[in-house]
């Protein structure tokens, strides 16, 4: 039907309202609307490494939780405390040496080295980034940017922590088991943590901090502190998932300063749906697996996926999981004028 | 309007000695001195680019004054971040507003009330329990004129008109339990109603003890409130006094009107 002579009605199915605190106990379907989703996504996650063909693909998930907490800690920067953070490889870089360090030089076991690194490579990094923090706009941006290239060229040039080699013979996971459900269970920990801590009392500070910071100012706030502490918790948890590459891989190198970290997440947040938390891992479950499959057109295989990326700002720039919520709640048809 | 506080015998609350801004080659605050006193209802008013403003962001720590002093119960607090003032209870509502946009009404609240000057006096009616800051955030919406039980406190911030904005700004204020307010043109923008409800608001919160400072183009509603009126003119202090005083000032008409000669033009022409 043309648009001439019929419009097209949005209708909402009223799952928000019936699924909402108490309500959703009223019967089990009202039960399900809140709990299938969940359910869905929990058992889809711990299903995905049994389901994989071999155990290349079963590394293929790994890289893609490694990639979603980096996605997810862009996502909680970005639209829940209003920094654009470039700092995926600064992060994954610090965490990744921080683990590799605590490893060789102290013999520390990985079980110990991981939340290590995540503490340890979190304070460095905030403290790195701490002069740049009174600053609005794009600056935050810009130094996340350039600290993975310097900490890299700082290495090279001065040759420590194995120099341009990199540190070798790191410790692995004690099981595959053990190196398949860590990360997947991390990624689970973080979405649900970081879903429920923006809705408290601290989180609307950062939501605050985003929307008016002199308003956040004018009501008794020192914003710094609490703009370090959303740096910390996303800089630890990228650092946590770096020491976990590090184990996986048993190496760690300054081609974990790569670029790739920094733009990769950025990319699958845009397409999963900024702001959503669960968008970027659908964005990472999407990208990382094409570019794997893309693999066999070597570079070309940025021009495949700059086209993906593209094509989503162009047609759905609010990513797919605002689009599917949105489906999800309400329905449309097309009625006569 | 209630008596004006005995300024022979209570000490000042807030005291600028000699403030004076310079933007680059312009002098937005040129020696500007004056006294705030415990109750005061201090009406600050003036042309455009007069420096009112200025002064708000000087007290306020939001800019820092070129020379001078402002103190604050004999406290130096001159050059003191924002959140270090506001921590003291000197709070202050922006001209344009600023409201936490993608938040609902009462979680705008919420950010005043987690912050330390809160946690020490349990927020604007004290009870000291914060436990559940939401619950407290629309107690303090119903007292400041948004409707009980209606779901205005729960709309979006953006969705709300000017004079809840305004409303949420003073209620920004309160949260903190403040000594001093400081309204950045509290009226402007409000329709004629909006501003008769408003009055009665600012007069309850003076019974209360609350020591108010004033930026103000409306006159007339700001002179049905304050008990002092101090008028600037290109970042000097004209004239401070009783509301009668000030308006009678010839110097005053000058800097609003014009020179009397240029009145007398505008007549005949």
């Amino acid at each position: 039907m043309s648009s001439q002579h019929a419009r097209k009605e949005r209708i909402d199915r009223g799952i928000k309202v019936r699924s909402d605190g108490l309500y959703a106990l009223m019967s089990l379907r009202e039960l399900s609307y809140l709990t299938l989703p969940r359910f869905i996504l929990i058992a889809g996650m711990m299903l995905l490494p049994v389901l994989m063909p071999d155990m290349y693909w079963q590394r293929v998930i790994s890289i893609v939780c490694i990639y979603t907490i980096l996605a997810i800690s862009f996502d909680f920067l970005a639209h829940y405390v209003g920094l654009v953070s470039l700092g995926g490889a600064f992060f994954i870089g610090t965490g990744g040496y921080t683990a590799g360090i605590l490893n060789t030089y102290f013999g520390l076991p990985p079980i110990l080295t991981v939340p290590l690194a995540a503490i340890i490579g979190g304070l460095i990094c905030t403290l790195m980034l701490l002069p740049c923090l009174p600053l609005k706009g794009v600056y935050f941006a810009i130094i996340t940017l350039m600290y993975p290239l310097f900490m890299a060229r700082i290495i090279e040039a001065f040759d420590i922590f194995g120099g341009t080699d990199g540190l070798i013979g790191i410790d692995n996971f004690s099981s595959a088991f053990v190196e398949q459900y860590l990360v997947v269970a991390m990624v689970l920990m973080f979405l649900s943590g970081i879903r429920r801590f923006v809705t408290t009392d601290m989180g609307l500070i950062f939501t605050a901090i985003m929307d008016n910071d002199q308003a956040v100012k004018a009501s008794g706030i020192n914003i710094a502190k609490y703009k370090a502490l959303a740096v910390f918790i996303a800089s630890a948890m990228g650092c946590m998932a770096g020491a976990c590459l590090t184990h996986i891989y048993m190496w760690t190198g300054i081609s974990q300063f790569a670029l790739d970290f920094s733009i990769l997440p950025i990319a699958a947040t845009v397409i999963g749906g900024s702001g959503t938390l669960i968008g970027p891992l659908l964005g990472c479950l999407i990208l990382v697996p094409v570019s794997e499959l893309l693999r066999d057109f070597g570079t070309l295989r940025i021009v495949f996926y700059a086209s993906i990326l593209v094509g989503f700002i162009l047609f759905r720039s609010d990513g797919i999981m605002v689009f599917g919520q949105r489906k999800y709640e309400q329905f449309e048809r097309w009625t006569k004028i | 309007m209630t008596q004006p506080a005995d300024q022979t015998k209570t000490k000042p609350i807030l005291r600028m000695k000699n403030l004076n801004k310079r933007f680059g080659g312009v002098q937005a605050l040129k020696d500007v001195s004056f006294d705030v006193f415990p109750g005061d209802v201090l009406g600050i008013i003036g042309p455009n680019g007069s420096g009112k403003t200025t002064i708000v962001n000087s007290i306020t720590g939001f800019i820092k004054p070129t020379s001078g002093k402002v103190y604050f119960k004999d406290k130096d607090i001159t050059g003191k971040p924002p959140h270090k003032v506001a921590d003291m209870g000197i709070t202050r509502t922006f001209q344009i507003m600023r409201p936490y946009y993608s938040l609902p009404a009462y979680k705008n609240l919420v950010i005043p009330l987690f912050s330390p000057r809160a946690k020490r006096t349990g927020g604007w009616r004290g009870g000291g329990n914060l436990g559940n800051r939401q619950t407290i955030a629309i107690d303090i919406l119903e007292e400041i004129g948004f409707e009980r039980d209606s779901y205005i406190p729960f709309k979006k911030t953006s969705t709300l008109p000017t004079g809840y904005l305004k409303r949420l700004e003073l209620a920004r204020c309160l949260a903190l339990k403040p000594e001093i307010i400081i309204c950045d043109e509290i009226f402007s923008g409000l329709s004629m109603s909006e501003i008769a409800s408003m009055v009665p608001l600012i007069e309850r919160l003076q019974d209360e003890g609350i020591t108010i400072v004033m930026i103000e183009h409306r006159l007339r509603e700001l002179f049905q409130v304050a008990n002092r009126v101090m008028v600037l003119n290109f970042g000097e202090k004209l004239i401070e006094g009783t509301p009668d005083l000030v308006m009678a000032d010839e110097k005053v008409k000058a800097a609003y009107f014009g020179s009397k000669e240029v009145e007398e033009v505008m007549t005949y022409a």
